[in-house]
């Protein structure tokens, strides 16, 4: 690892005041992505400021039509949620497959978001969802905040304080394993929301995670996974490597589509 | 069975400091004042370095030395070398390049050394390994085996045209010739066994000292065999060996990987030397991608010839096998030494085999469990599958009609092996019978019915072990009758220290709380072989039986002057006692070790003591042999692999300690599963290494493996007096083809007759798809 | 340098370290508690597993200077005096281990998958739970045997 200095704060104002005196500094959260690419040397900065002590960016709130989650609350804190397992089911369960139960122990949700890894399981929900990202500087869409790999809306200086999830009527999210990370090689988070269908691919696109709206019309029309077959998803966009080309990914964002789908209408017959 | 003696599942005495965390490898050592080395390796696979700038990295502070390829030509560094020799191409010996511990004007694979930096702390190290410019003039490569060979390809060493190092034939051509002439069918099968990374969980690692004062280098390193490793590392450092003291402590795991000196070793002696202070490395995970020995990567066609009775009546096989861009001490070995598998546990009247190894520009080959016995094994069972297939036959059936009757042992192959002992019919009965087989083709009618692939696969193993028949050891009983036992062989996970115990307790009585077991370390025993082959356990029984005898026998002429009675009157009895006979006289084996210790007591010119040392030589090998059957579940839309089941029928011959022999099987059969399944090495055209990190590179999870069902079926070596086989391979050289085989029998149905090696999902996928994917009518049946 | 305090097996440290340090690097060379190993460097072998604030975390993807005031307890810490920790007792009883080196990462995964999930645990849980632990060694088959027994046997020791 490069040397850096080391900085606490208590509270994501301070963290801001700090980012900004600085000029140069990253924001550790659970450390589980930032430290492994800090390790690699991939990452390079001088200034590290620690969030751990932000409590009062942890939390889950249950609101009537919407889940409110502080920034810093862990994965396995949301796994874990007696609330959110009646609330939003499905985000529990999507926290409870990210990585593996000692990475859950530490990462946190708006790391993840913040990072925007192109693989990452958040992403796919607050997209999927609807969701609202709060920030030190107000609220961003989902849908106008996650921009290409590991690039957000957030400007300079900007910290995700917290994320307001939408409660849909359905959800579900599958993703299929890359085998040897382990990361999403296709998430897929379908949920029929309040204001519609909406599907989030991650793992899959070039991009980062995605919408895939040609199938969203196509579950508009009609909520069956046989639909999916007529839409359209462009593989020029996905991405491709030795474990998984482009063919085999939009192949797999198929499946895992028709297999949300599937799990929904299962759950609600 | 004796208390604490062989044959019992004793939990082990090395568990007792492991899982408290204070066993002792390698990189928990810490010399006062150590340095730390860390190594700059080559961007490219082949490349000639035009100079190397090191002056902006010798200003990062911390920094106390850079050695380049240019300081070790002046310093006379040399190479490994090879520790068989076979013929190349022209019927000569084969070219063998000494396998260089650093670059000079060339490199000739990515991650070989190119600089070494020595520095206060790793940190400064690294800061400065970036500072440093080498100048590459980049040249065209070739990475993969199957294009190394290929005319125009790229040269890794011009005195090899077409890269071919080794040609050579096994086996009787004619008499193979006129089989397949003979035969009513000829099954075929053309495969690759894919490049591995062995992986081990602790990295290598080394540290060095030099004493000034003695003229001698210590080296506690993650090595199988210090002694071997001495000899090798003299000859690259032009030292006599004993100017060398290797020792291994705890090693976190070998599977043949820590038998190979590897660069590094020599590295961090000479930059101990250098710097006139201890020097530590470690090898971090991405880098030991890089810069570990390779293993496996073969490409194979075999054809198998059969009569109309389905019976053997011979085997033919064309191997290409990589050798890297050097020839690693075992790298030829691999390729070579363990082909006497080919003949299988079958009546196989004839057998040629013809292997070509190439060099390519990726790091060199070297051993990993089974060390060409895998291999060997693939290359008969997998063709005996396809045998069955086209002949429509179960091939379970097709074996049993050509296993060798158990009373024809021994059995001589008439190829490479004599097998000594060994039912391989009750074996597969065995196997077939914990696995249901029979009941097969229901779970697959299941399988379909849910959308699910199904396959089952068999493969008998056998292999040889304890091959290396030579070994030494001491057995020494001090004044307490405590015993310390030594020997040349290292424990790097095999238990050594227990069953050495249970030895012990068989042979002269004495409680695992009173025996201790040294460390493998060239100061205390002046030669060892080391650990690997599946060896130990065959070595260990005859060598502490043998050194027992002696002792023992010592004890009764000692305790026969202590109790004033002649020697042959003297027997040793349960509790260590030495008894007179038809009297109440006796003394223990303490008070014997005592007043042995006490020359005064002793007549003039007998020798006092009570320890023995020498070398055994094993009368053979040994040929651990069983059956395996894998059952595979494959969801054909993913090409997601679930191992569904898995059974082994083992026969070990005498078990020292069963509860360790079932843990090598389980551990085995997960290595060769872990091939099968997912990983692999992959070098991209410009040799560039792609599986680089645990991030690309598959290993096996617990979720990804199955519960493994183990039988024993053990039948006592006839070449050793108390019938042990050893254990430590088996499990691999049988999982490869069984999961291969089970795989090709879930595809079979498809129409898909040859599907490679790793089974990853989009291979798998790929596959069902391009054969038209799973049919709705086999789903529905 | 800064200095930072925590509690590492019951004992209060303060150490200055330099602000890249590791958890994992501190308690192997700072305090030479060796027995916490490091296996790979991409955050997912779990040989570094150790206990921060009673959660189960790899010490690898943590830095020193986060463990302010924390307790941290490390594979030596686990068992109290002689004793070994049911959950080491059931590794050694069940062959959980063969070289041993992922074995101190296996246990304090093993602790801390009872302590979130309960003292009876069924293998496809364990298998599961695994997901952040690599052994080469042992083919899963007996650490999952000893996970079992050992998180069994932890019902019966509720301060273990």
């Amino acid at each position: 690892m490069y040397p850096f200095d080391y900085h606490r704060c208590a509270s994501a104002e301070e963290a801001k005041a700090l980012l900004a005196e600085l000029g140069d500094g990253r924001l550790l959260a659970g450390g589980q992505s930032l430290l492994p690419m800090m390790k690699l040397r991939f990452v390079m900065t001088g200034n590290v400021i620690d969030l751990r002590d932000c409590e009062e960016l942890r939390g889950i709130d249950i609101g009537s039509g919407a889940v409110t989650i502080g920034a810093m609350t862990r994965h396995v804190d949301v796994a874990s949620s007696k609330e959110l397992a009646t609330a939003l089911p499905v985000l529990a369960e999507l926290a409870g497959g990210i990585g593996d139960p000692l990475v859950r122990a530490q990462g946190t949700m708006g790391g993840s978001i913040a990072n925007n890894d192109p693989a990452a399981d958040y992403p796919a929900a607050c997209l999927g969802l609807g969701a609202t990202i709060l920030t030190t500087a107000g609220e961003i869409a989902a849908d106008d905040f996650f921009l290409g790999v590991f690039e957000t809306a957030l400007a300079e200086g900007e910290l995700v304080t917290g994320v307001r999830y939408p409660v849909p009527a359905a959800a579900a999210y599958m993703k299929f394993r890359h085998p040897a990370s382990r990361f999403a090689l296709a998430g897929v988070f379908v949920a029929r929301a309040m204001d519609g269908l909406r599907i989030a691919v991650t793992g899959a696109g070039s991009q980062g995670v995605f919408r895939w709206h040609e199938a969203e019309a196509a579950l508009t029309a009609d909520f069956a996974p046989e639909a999916l077959d007529g839409a359209e998803l462009d593989t020029s966009d996905l991405n491709s490597d030795i474990h998984a080309d482009a063919d085999y990914r939009g192949h797999l964002v198929r499946v895992m589509a028709a297999r949300a789908v599937r799990k929904i209408l299962a759950a609600n017959r | 069975m004796r208390e604490f003696g062989i044959g019992q599942s004793l939990p082990r005495t090395e568990d007792l400091r492991l899982v408290r965390g204070t066993g002792r490898y390698t990189d928990d050592i810490a010399p006062a004042g150590s340095a730390r080395m860390y190594v700059l390796r080559s961007q490219h696979a082949f490349a000639r370095i035009g100079g190397i700038a090191i002056d902006a990295a010798l200003e990062v502070p911390g920094v106390l030395a850079i050695l380049t390829g240019a300081d070790a030509t002046a310093d006379g560094l040399g190479g490994f070398t090879s520790m068989v020799r076979r013929t190349g191409p022209d019927g000569q010996p084969n070219f063998e390049p000494p396998f260089a511990v650093i670059a000079r004007d060339v490199t000739r694979y990515v991650g070989e050394p190119v600089a070494v930096i020595v520095a206060e702390t790793l940190n400064a190290a690294k800061d400065a390994a970036e500072l440093i410019e080498v100048d590459y003039e980049a040249q065209p490569c070739v990475a993969d085996l199957a294009l190394a060979d290929a005319p125009g390809a790229p040269l890794v060493w011009e005195q090899c045209p077409g890269n071919l190092c080794v040609l050579t034939e096994v086996g009787d051509k004619s008499a193979t010739d006129d089989a397949f002439a003979r035969a009513a069918h000829v099954a075929q099968v053309d495969f690759r066994i894919s490049r591995v990374a062995v992986s081990t969980m602790e990295p290598r690692t080394a540290v060095a000292e030099w004493s000034e004062a003695d003229q001698r280098f210590t080296l506690h390193a993650s090595i199988q065999n210090p002694h071997m490793s001495r000899e090798q590392l003299a000859g690259v450092l032009g030292l006599p060996s004993h100017r060398i003291r290797a020792v291994a402590l705890d090693v976190g795991g070998g599977f043949g990987l820590k038998g190979v000196p590897h660069p590094e070793l020599a590295l961090v002696m000479w930059a101990a030397r250098r710097v006139g202070r201890p020097v530590r490395w470690t090898s971090e995970r991405s880098e030991g991608f890089l810069a570990d020995c390779h293993a496996r990567d073969q490409i194979v066609h075999a054809e198998l010839a059969l009569d109309e009775e389905a019976r053997f009546l011979g085997l033919r096989v064309r191997v290409k096998a990589n050798f890297g861009a050097y020839l690693s001490l075992a790298g030829v070995h691999c390729a070579l030494g363990n082909i006497g598998g080919l003949s299988g546990v079958y009546v196989l009247p004839a057998i040629h085999g013809e292997i070509r190894g190439l060099f390519t520009h990726t790091v060199p080959i070297g051993p990993y469990r089974g060390a060409g016995r895998p291999e060997a094994s693939m290359m008969i069972e997998r063709v005996i599958d396809v045998a069955a297939r086209d002949l429509g036959m179960d091939p379970a059936e097709l074996r049993r009609r050509n296993l060798i009757p158990a009373d024809r042992m021994p059995y001589d192959t008439g190829f490479v092996f004599t097998y000594d002992s060994g039912d391989f019919p009750a074996s597969q009965a065995k196997v077939q019978e914990i696995s249901d087989w029979n009941g097969f083709e229901r779970r697959r009618a299941g399988a379909w019915a849910r959308g699910r692939l199904r396959g089952i696969g068999m493969a008998h193993v056998i292999e040889i072990a304890a091959g290396q028949l030579d070994e030494m050891g001491a057995i020494e009983v001090d004044t307490s009758g405590a015993i310390a036992v030594t020997t040349g062989m290292q424990n790097h996970g095999q238990g050594h220290e227990t069953m050495y115990r249970q030895l012990i307790a068989e042979f002269m009585h004495v409680p695992p709380d009173k025996v201790s077991v040294r460390d493998c370390d060239t100061d205390q025993i002046p030669y060892g072989f080391g650990t690997g082959g599946s060896r130990s356990a065959v070595v260990a029984g005859f060598l502490l039986e043998t050194l027992a005898s002696k002792v023992i026998a010592k004890g009764k002429q000692v305790a026969a002057i202590m109790l004033e009675v002649e020697p042959d009157q003297i027997d040793y009895r349960e509790g260590a006692v030495f008894a007179a006979r038809d009297s109440n006289r006796s003394a223990t084996l303490a008070e014997v070790a005592r007043f042995a210790h006490q020359p005064m007591h002793l007549p003039p010119g007998f020798e006092g003591g009570l320890s023995h040392r020498q070398m055994t030589r094993l009368a053979g090998p040994t040929f651990p042999n069983g059956c395996h059957v894998c059952e595979v579940e494959i969801d054909p839309e993913t090409g997601h692999l679930d191992f569904v089941g898995y059974w082994v029928s083992e026969d070990v011959g005498k078990a020292i300690n069963p509860m360790i022999v079932k843990g090598q099987v389980h551990g085995g059969v997960v290595q060769g599963l872990g091939q099968a399944l997912g990983e692999y090495i992959h070098y991209d055209e410009e040799g560039q290494l792609a599986t680089g990190s645990f991030m690309d590179y598959q290993m096996p999870r617990a979720l990804d493996m199955p519960a493994i069902g183990i039988v024993s079926s053990d039948t006592p070596s006839r070449n050793n007096p108390l019938g042990i086989k050893g254990c430590g391979e088996g499990g691999t050289v049988g999982a490869l083809p069984a999961a291969m085989n089970a795989i090709a029998d879930a595809l079979g149905p498809l129409g898909i007759t040859n599907f490679d090696m790793p089974a990853t999902p989009q291979r798998l996928w790929r596959a069902i798809r391009d054969a038209g994917g799973m049919p709705h009518a086999m789903a529905a049946e | 340098m800064p200095l930072v305090n925590m509690t590492v097996n019951g004992r209060p440290v303060a150490r200055e370290v330099e602000a890249n340090t590791l958890l994992v690097l501190f308690l192997r060379e700072t305090l030479r508690l060796t027995g916490t190993h490091v296996g790979c460097d991409t955050t997912q072998c779990g040989a570094c597993v150790v206990h921060v604030n009673g959660r189960a975390v790899k010490s690898c993807t943590t830095l020193a200077l986060s463990c302010e005031d924390a307790e941290v307890v490390t594979i030596e810490g686990l068992s109290d005096g002689e004793a070994l920790h049911p959950m080491q007792a059931a590794f050694r009883e069940h062959h959980g281990l063969q070289c041993g080196y992922c074995t101190p990462g296996m246990i304090m995964s093993a602790v801390g998958m009872v302590r979130r999930l309960g003292t009876d645990l069924d293998r496809d849980t364990i298998r599961d739970e695994l997901e952040g632990n690599i052994c080469r060694c042992t083919g899963y088959q007996n650490i999952v045997e000893a996970i079992r027994a050992g998180a069994l046997a932890m019902a019966d020791r509720p301060d273990a």
